[in-house]
């Protein structure tokens, strides 16, 4: 067992014999050596956290047919340590008769809600922070802590505006839940087990082929969850003059700021992990935890892109569109998708690999087609409703 | 070792404070606070009981999720009351809500 | 004192100590901010218990949706932005006074029951509480006619609050 193998063992034996050897009690260096983990981890992903910064303004520019920063560094690479030095010096507004308390409190709980999803990310087979056995459900827990700290942050900072996209902004991501939880239950349903650590150990195939639509209804509800277009109602620049971050300026802004890029990553992370087999690639995670954990970062990377993609092509959907979108199309299509997943897993227990593969891959098509087939005819007789009272109004004013 | 009394008191102190903020609050949400603690009040000794008896009969557990889903069901129901209700009499204090009083 | 009864201490300190400011502070929004520190010393004290299952879903249902649905109730049950005039009613003594015989009277009824000091047994190794808890809400033998129902009552408190609170003429 060297340290290539096993680094965190490793280590944490290492650090035990040391404090051990300064006369500390066993149970309070091991406390103390949880501590240096997790602080290890938090250091690790807010200088991640930079990083996604710039990979983000380079993308939306490249998007947008520009090239992005680059004048502060190579290719601009110093650019978010500048954006952070401003954030830092500028002065620090509390807004008149803002709940004190409140207001400062929370940023933190945003980025705290991020920070504590990365508990249950398993990064190499053997590099996993708690191996919780309810792991899926820990994911929604972590965003309902997200969505409390944005109605803290709408209505402390005594403003209309801030409370009405704080409001709308909290409506979508809860209705959005709903969804996520039906479609994290599939991954559930084909691994036996709602830990993460289970959920990549069953992926011998990747989940996604058996199960796309509810890879793409969880990338939909995510995208809702972390407030990204096309659902950032909150940000909507045009319509809420930034919503429920208005009266945020200086580092609590930044908090907020990198507090959502770092959710988008971990929420690219977990599709990865869920859906696209995480750390997993034709055996090479056996070979060393690094490279497993080189594997997840790039697929997580990956669905990073995917929504940054989304992010900048399409356009922001008005809210009323947005909860009618998700109640009267996206719940009912989970929950079909759920039921259709579970009976056919049940139906289907004993089959030859490739007969089930197939099954389930067609299942979800044949889902999908009948519920935009619905969705489409329900459209066009929205668009004759409409259109026939036009041409009626347009043979009425012929007439006069 | 936390002996079980430890969690049968916590519990029953909380349900204490619960019932003090149902008894003595003006404001209805405030009300539904107060009921809110007592529900977890109970929950925590129906789970408390769960444990410390026979870990493998789980129907500690399964109360306990059958209380959730009746405290989820009764707070929407409350609010959308004291809601409506604040639509009507402009007022959600309950000792304002007296039309049917003598 | 082992670990375990320093951090039980520690958490239902927090709790009752976030309880009694959510019965007594002034500002409504503050008070559904205690309850949510609440329900999470609950939620903790839950992981305590091995419930891990009802410790996550009581933030969910809790947390997530039961504490923000309080908070929007408050802010959309005001006049102003502020709250006025005293969060006490005029007989706040007499439920002062019922809450203490209340802790009073449970606190002497337990101790006349000789189980009190019982301490948890270790669970046996390879019980997986939430796939027991799985079979036993979806087994005829078990749990599965209080689950259908605690559903209908869900649909029925749905639509009821849906209905009630909808702002027709």
């Amino acid at each position: 067992m060297s340290f290539w193998n096993d680094p965190l063992k490793v280590a944490a034996d290492w650090l035990l014999g040391i404090f051990t050897g300064w006369g500390m009690p066993e149970i309070a260096a091991q406390i103390l050596i949880g501590f240096i983990g997790v602080l290890l981890l938090i250091t690790i992903l807010m200088v991640l956290d930079i990083f996604l910064v710039w990979v983000e303004r380079k993308v939306v520019s490249r998007f947008q047919d520009r090239i992005g920063p680059n004048r502060v560094g190579p290719f601009g690479l110093i650019q978010p340590f500048a954006d952070i030095i401003k954030l830092i010096i500028k002065e620090d507004i509390t807004p008149a008769g803002a709940d004190k308390v409140v207001y400062n409190l929370a940023p933190m709980l945003s980025m705290m809600s991020v920070l504590i999803l990365w508990a249950v990310v398993p990064l190499a087979p053997v590099i996993l922070g708690v191996d919780l056995n309810i792991g899926a459900l820990y994911i929604v827990a972590a965003g309902a802590i997200g969505t409390l700290s944005i109605i803290m942050a709408g209505w402390s900072s005594n403003n209309k505006f801030a409370l009405i996209g704080a409001f709308r902004q909290v409506a979508v991501m809860v209705s959005f839940e709903i969804p996520m939880l039906a479609t994290l239950l599939i991954p559930t349903i084909f691994a036996g087990s709602m830990g993460m650590g289970a959920i990549i150990e069953k992926q011998d195939i990747w989940f996604v082929w058996l199960a796309p639509l509810g890879a793409v209804i969880f990338l939909i509800a995510a995208i809702a969850e972390l407030g990204r277009a096309p659902f950032d109602m909150a940000e909507g620049e045009s319509e809420l003059v930034s919503g429920y971050n208005i009266e945020y300026s200086g580092m609590k802004f930044g908090m907020f700021y990198a507090g959502e890029l770092l959710h988008a990553f971990t929420f690219g992370g977990f599709w990865a992990i869920l859906f696209f087999g995480g750390y997993r690639f034709f055996g090479l995670e056996h070979v060393s935890p690094f490279l497993a954990i080189a594997v997840i970062v790039f697929k997580a990377f990956l669905g990073y892109w995917v929504i940054m993609w989304i992010k900048y092509t399409l356009m922001r959907i008005r809210i009323d569109h947005m909860l009618g979108f998700n109640w009267k199309f996206l719940t009912p299509l989970a929950f079909a998708l759920l039921m259709v997943t579970a009976l056919m897993n049940a139906l289907l227990a004993g089959t030859p690999t490739w007969i089930y593969v197939s099954i389930m891959f067609l299942s979800n098509v044949v889902l999908g087609w009948v519920a935009l087939e619905i969705a489409r005819s329900y459209s066009r007789k929205e668009r004759e409703k409409a259109q026939g009272s036009k041409a009626v109004a347009i043979v009425e004013a012929a007439h006069h | 070792m936390v002996p079980l009394s430890w969690y049968l008191i916590f519990a029953a102190a909380l349900f204490s404070i619960g019932l003090y903020g149902v008894l003595s609050r003006r404001n209805a949400v405030a009300i539904l606070l107060g009921i809110e603690l007592m529900l977890n009040a109970v929950n925590i000794n129906l789970a408390a009981f769960w444990r410390y008896g026979n870990v493998m009969h789980m129907a500690g557990q399964v109360f306990a999720v059958i209380v959730f889903a009746v405290a989820a069901a009764e707070v929407a129901v409350g609010l959308a009351l004291v809601i409506s209700v604040y639509r009507r009499r402009n007022t959600v204090v309950a000792d304002e809500i007296d039309m049917m009083k003598w | 004192m082992t670990g375990e009864q320093i951090a039980f201490l520690v958490v239902a300190l927090f709790t009752l100590a976030s309880g009694f400011m959510v019965v007594t502070t002034g500002n409504l929004v503050h008070a559904a901010l205690w309850l949510v520190s609440t329900l999470f010393g609950v939620a903790v004290a839950y992981a305590l218990l091995n419930a891990a299952f009802l410790a996550v879903v009581q933030v969910v249902v809790y947390i997530g949706a039961i504490a923000i649905l309080f908070i929007f109730a408050v802010m959309l049950t005001r006049k102003d932005l502020l709250d006025q005039g005293p969060q006490v009613n005029r007989n706040w003594w007499v439920g002062a006074l019922l809450s203490v015989l209340t802790f009073v009277g449970l606190y002497s009824l337990l101790q006349g029951w000789d189980g009190m000091s019982k301490t948890a047994a270790d669970i046996p190794s390879g019980f997986d509480a939430i796939s027991e808890l799985g079979n036993e809400l979806v087994s005829p033998m078990g749990y599965v006619l209080p689950f259908e129902v605690a559903s209908v009552l869900l649909v029925a408190a749905l639509v009821g609050a849906v209905y009630v609170a909808s702002d027709r003429k």
